[in-house]
Formats: C-alpha cells, structure tokens, sequence
C-alpha cells in the first residue's frame, strides 16, 4: 500500500454548505473518495491511499489538473484506490466535489 | 507440344486417389486423415477454413494427424488462425509456411511460434488482401471448409455464418483445386444452396456441429462511464456532425456504448433517421435497441452471431435473409462495403503514436489485422459523393474548391489508458519493435495516422483534418492525451490555440458535462435488457446468461 499526501492553495472555497461526502467503491479499478469540509480558507488537502506503486508523477498531474478545474477550497480529500485509472480517479473527484455543493 | 492441362490432370489423379475413401462425394469422419494424406500433396497451399467465428475443426484436427512424410511444407493460407490445430500444423511440420489475417485467439502463441522459428512468414493480410490473392498467386490447391448441412450431390447449406466460404471455394474449385467439406448433416435437401454442388469434391459428416465462436457480444454491464463519457462526445461532436449514414463499427466496449445510447442520448440530439441509417457491421447485439427504436434501416453482415439467428430472421428489412428465412453473411462482400460504400468507420484501439498512426500488434501478441485496415482507410477509388464525405474532404483541403475530393471518416476511440494502466498514446509503437526484432519489411500498422481524421479520448476530440501541419497533429494528439506522458509533455499554449480553432473539442465544448455520463444513458444495461428488447428473440450463449 502506497500512500500520497498533496497539499495545496485552491483558487476559491468549495461551493455548497455540506460538510462530508462519499462517493464511488474500493474495489478493482475503482476507488472511494471521502471528502469533508474542515480546512480553513482555500486549502485544499489530497490523501491517497493507493494498491499501485510507481504512479507518483501521474496522481500529481491528476490531483492538480483537479484541483485548477474545481476549485476545492477548505476540503480534506481522502482516496482509497483499487487501481483506477486516472479517467476515473477525475471523474470520481469531480463527482465528489458535485455532491459537496448540495445544501447541508 | 506443350501440355496446357496439367492441373486438370492433376486434379483428376487426386479425386481418383480420393474416391478410393468415398461413395460418391461421402467420406466417412474415420477416413478423413487417409482422405486428406491422398488428395494432398507436399508443398501444397492449403485453405483450411478459419474464419473469424466458424472452424473446419474436424478437417483441422484431421489434418494435424496426418503422416508427416506424406503430407509435409504445406503452405497454409487462411484467414483466421483460431484454433490450437493451425499451429500444431506448424509445430508437426506437416505446415511450414503462413499467409493469413486475424489471429484473436492464438495471438500470443503465434507470436511464440514465429519467435521460434516454426514458421515461415508470409503477410499479415487484411480480409481483402488475402481474398484477392486467392484469386492471384495465393490460390489454394485445396481447401477444407465447413457447412451446416450438405446433401449427396455436395450442395452446402452454409447457413448464417456464410463469412469466407464462397470466396475460399470460388477460388479453388474454379482453379483445378479440390474442395473438401465439413458438415454437421446429411440432409435430402438443404434449405437453401449457398455453394452449389458441382464445386465440391468430398463431403464428410463431422462427428460434432463445428465450432462457432461469439465474438462480438459485448455485455452492457461491463460499460464503463468513461466509454458513456466518450459515446456521447462521438455522437453529439461526430454523428450529429457530419451526420453520415453509412457506416461500420469496430466491435469494442466503445462502440457497443455508442449503440446502446443511440435510442437515448441520440434521440436528444434530433438525429434519428438522419444519421447511422445503413450499416456494415457484424449483428452486435447491443445494436438491438438501436434497431428497435427505429435508427437502423439496413445492415449487411461479415459473419453472423451466436444467438441472434431467431432475431435476424424476424426482421428480414433489416438484414440480408435467404429464401429459407436465416442471415446470409459474406465477409468479402461486406468488407468490400466497409471500404467504399461507408462514409465513417469508428473503432477502438491499443496503442497509438504522435502521427495517429495505430496497432493492436505488441512484442509478444499479433491478433492481425482482420478487417479494420480495409474499414479504417480512405478508398482513394470512390468517385461517389455524400454530404458526409465531402464535408470530410473540404475540411482536409488546401485546394481548389472545384477540385476537392471527399474523405472517409476514420475515429479511433481511445482510452487514455488500457489495461494494467498502460498508456494508449506512446512515442514509439510496440509494432515497430515486434518488427525490429522479427526483422518483417513492413511495420504492422493497424491504421495509417494519414487515414484518421478524429481521436476520440475520454478528455475530447481532436479533428485533425483541420490539421495543417505535423506539428499541429502532434499538439492534437497530445492534447487528448490526458494524462499519459504524452499528454502531459503537449505544449499547453498550443493546444489552447487548437481549441479556439475547433481542432480539439473538450467536453465542456460541446455542452457535455462528464458527470452526466452515466449508467441511465444506457438503452440496455444488461444481457437481460437485451433479450427484453429483442422480444425475447435473442438467444445469448450460457457465458452470457446469468440468471
């Protein structure tokens, strides 16, 4: 098991007012993401939890691609991966974030 | 004087040799090695039937058995090696040399063999190449092929997976070759004549109905959002686009996405019965919604499919059906459709490189071509028009509007990344290695980046007929390339200007949000849907059943 921490300075806060959410399943070729909104201001904190080492460079080219396009600001991220592929590590992110904007 | 009828009196002495083991065209399925050691000589070119689905299995375990010093260096021409038997024929010794197509299933172990040396390699062909060569310096000395039904004057009824027989025999029989069939009865009278009698030599009931394999069903639940995601951005950037009705699709996970939103996301798009009308395409059974709701006019087929006869032969307007009511398919008729007679051809692939050129072949796998070449590449002898094709042609064009010819579309579908997270765009192909190290003339290219006019990925569409330079194909390629290492070294500057000038469409382009793409898109989400929608006419294998 791998694991990744990537800290970052989002552009704006995360819209919406709830404060946790969960979206996809651990199994093979998917992954779970956990996100909570307990970061002040525009932080924005990725914790992956990974069954595929040697993949560093392309979960930071995918987290940050994530973090320009969704603004995830006072969020903690947490990605428990099976081997997703990165097409679906973004869209489960971008799910996450969707469900985040919901009122409490 | 010379003797102009050798090969008349050649194949004389070989039917006598032959009828030793007959009454009449009969040969019992024990005699079927002797048979073959008698009519077969040393150095022979032998099609032993191996099509895409069907296989002459007997004549092929038969001729596996037969003594080596009598039936030896046989030059083996034939489509589809599918079975463990074509390579035994190898390893034996009774085969030496190989021209063929596809290899699907025996993709791994024929790399194997080639890598030890058991055979001697002609081409891998496309379909068509092979076919045409029968007719050149290809022709068969004997072919071993496989029927459903024959009666005693050798009249074959071929049934639905008619595929590659007429053009086999056609070949041989009308060359001084010898025929032999493969059937699963001996029957009066066949329902209908697919190959008339008087071109078979030897009929043998096989001890079992040959194999058949399902090769093109594709179980909705195993569609995945990314290829959702991708079916729309196709329908909605390409379809509704050029808006062609003539059409083939590859036999992946991508295009069975496509076919299964047609009759839900691409009834939104107000393109039903405008686009997608006409097809060449095996019968996918995926395309049964489709085809129920009322997007498909016609469809003409390179083989049939395990389950779907009940369905074909209720639905005669849509599919080409024999006076006895079954599919009649005929792969060469259907390729030679593919290639002129489509206005787009859209399927997926394994790997691809900076200049879009595409291969399925790696290191250690060669399925072959099969037929997407003869699909996936502008037939530069069409000279009739369609709003598709020519809006194709004048977006490629520099020059003179009077002058300019249309273009085939040629979408590839990729996902970034396949399997075990190996990236699908790559600087330098597996098939140029594979060709390195087998020291083959021509690199096996599945097809020419010059054919391909869109890259489908799950981060959009790159046009590159809009494309004018090489530079600028580069930049679109990478610019879908997500994030493989391709993709993450595009020049962001660059795409950007790709974008605004319509070469790359990103989802968001086109109105797309890829959080909509998902499983509620689907007009079937199971093989169950499936028999559903077919009204129960559909008949999947017991692989695909689980209920």
């Amino acid at each position: 098991m791998e694991t990744l921490d990537i800290h970052r300075d989002a552009a704006k806060r995360a819209a919406g007012e709830k404060l946790d959410a969960i979206t996809g399943v651990v199994a093979s070729g998917n992954l779970e993401v956990m996100l909570e909104r307990v970061l002040e201001g525009t932080k924005c904190e990725v914790h992956i939890k990974t069954s595929i080492a040697g993949f560093d460079e392309v979960w930071h080219a995918v987290i940050e691609d994530f973090i320009e396009r969704w603004s995830p600001g006072g969020l903690r991220i947490s990605v428990n991966d099976g081997g997703a592929r990165p097409d679906t590590v973004s869209l489960r992110l971008a799910q996450g974030v969707s469900l985040m904007e919901a009122a409490e | 004087m010379t003797d102009w009828q050798t090969q008349k009196h050649e194949r004389q002495i070989r039917l006598d040799a032959g009828g030793k083991f007959a009454i009449g065209k009969m040969v019992a399925a024990n005699e079927t090695t002797a048979l073959l050691e008698s009519v077969i000589r040393p150095g022979d070119r032998v099609c032993l039937e191996g099509d895409n689905q069907k296989q002459a299995d007997h004549l092929a375990a038969a001729l596996v058995a037969a003594d080596k010093s009598k039936v030896h260096d046989l030059h083996i021409v034939q489509s589809g090696i599918a079975l463990p038997e074509h390579l035994d024929l190898f390893a034996k010794g009774i085969a030496t040399k190989l021209d063929f197509s596809y290899s699907g299933p025996q993709s791994e172990a024929i790399a194997r063999a080639l890598g030890s040396g058991k055979i001697q390699l002609g081409a891998i062909h496309t379909y068509l190449e092979l076919f045409s060569r029968y007719f050149m310096d290809l022709t068969p000395h004997v072919a071993l092929i496989a029927a459903i039904s024959a009666d005693r004057e050798g009249n074959l009824y071929t049934g639905p997976n008619t595929e590659d027989t007429p053009t086999i025999v056609e070949a041989t029989a009308f060359k001084n070759g010898i025929v032999i069939a493969q059937v699963n009865e001996v029957v009066d009278r066949v329902p209908r004549v697919d190959i008339p009698g008087d071109r078979i030599d030897f009929v043998i009931k096989a001890p079992k109905p040959f194999f058949v394999e399902p090769l093109f069903t594709r179980d909705p639940a195993q569609v995945t959002e990314t290829q959702i995601l991708m079916a729309m951005l196709a329908l909605k950037g390409i379809y509704a686009e050029y808006r062609m009705q003539r059409l083939n699709h590859g036999i992946g996970y991508g295009t069975a996405a496509i076919e299964l939103i047609l009759p839900t996301f691409g009834e939104t798009l107000g393109i039903k019965g405008k686009v997608a009308t006409h097809w060449a395409l095996n019968p996918h059974p995926t395309l049964i919604p489709a085809i129920e709701s009322g997007w498909v006019r016609q469809i003409h087929s390179f083989g049939s499919e395990v389950g779907m006869d009940d369905y074909m032969r209720a639905r005669p307007d849509v599919y080409f059906t024999g006076r006895d009511g079954s599919l009649r398919s005929n792969r060469t008729f259907c390729q030679v459709a593919g290639l002129y007679a489509c206005d787009m051809f859209i399927g997926a692939t394994l790997q691809m490189d900076l200049a879009g050129n595409s291969s399925t072949v790696t290191a250690d796998r060669i399925p072959g071509f099969g037929g997407a070449p003869n699909m996936g590449a502008d037939a530069h002898g069409r000279r009739h028009p369609s709003d598709a094709w020519l809006k194709a042609g004048r977006q490629a064009s520099n020059g003179p509007p009077s002058m300019t010819r249309g273009r085939k579309l040629v979408v590839q579908l990729l996902e970034t990344f396949g399997d075990k997270m190996e990236p699908s765009f790559v600087e330098k192909l597996g098939a140029v290695e594979f060709a390195e190290k087998m020291k083959l003339e021509l690199v096996p290219i599945m097809i020419y980046g010059d054919d391909v006019t869109h890259v489908v990925t799950e981060e959009g569409i790159a046009n590159l007929l809009l494309c004018r330079t090489s530079a600028e194909r580069e930049q679109a390629i990478r610019g879908v390339a997500g994030f493989t290492e391709v993709g993450r070294a595009r020049d962001r500057k660059q795409v950007e200007v790709l974008r605004q000038r319509g070469i790359i469409r990103r989802p968001e382009d086109l109105g797309i949000n890829p959080l909509d793409a998902d499983r509620h898109f689907l007009a079937a989400r199971s093989i169950k849907d499936l028999v559903n929608w077919s009204g129960g006419l559909y008949h999947p294998p017991a692989k695909f059943r689980n209920w």
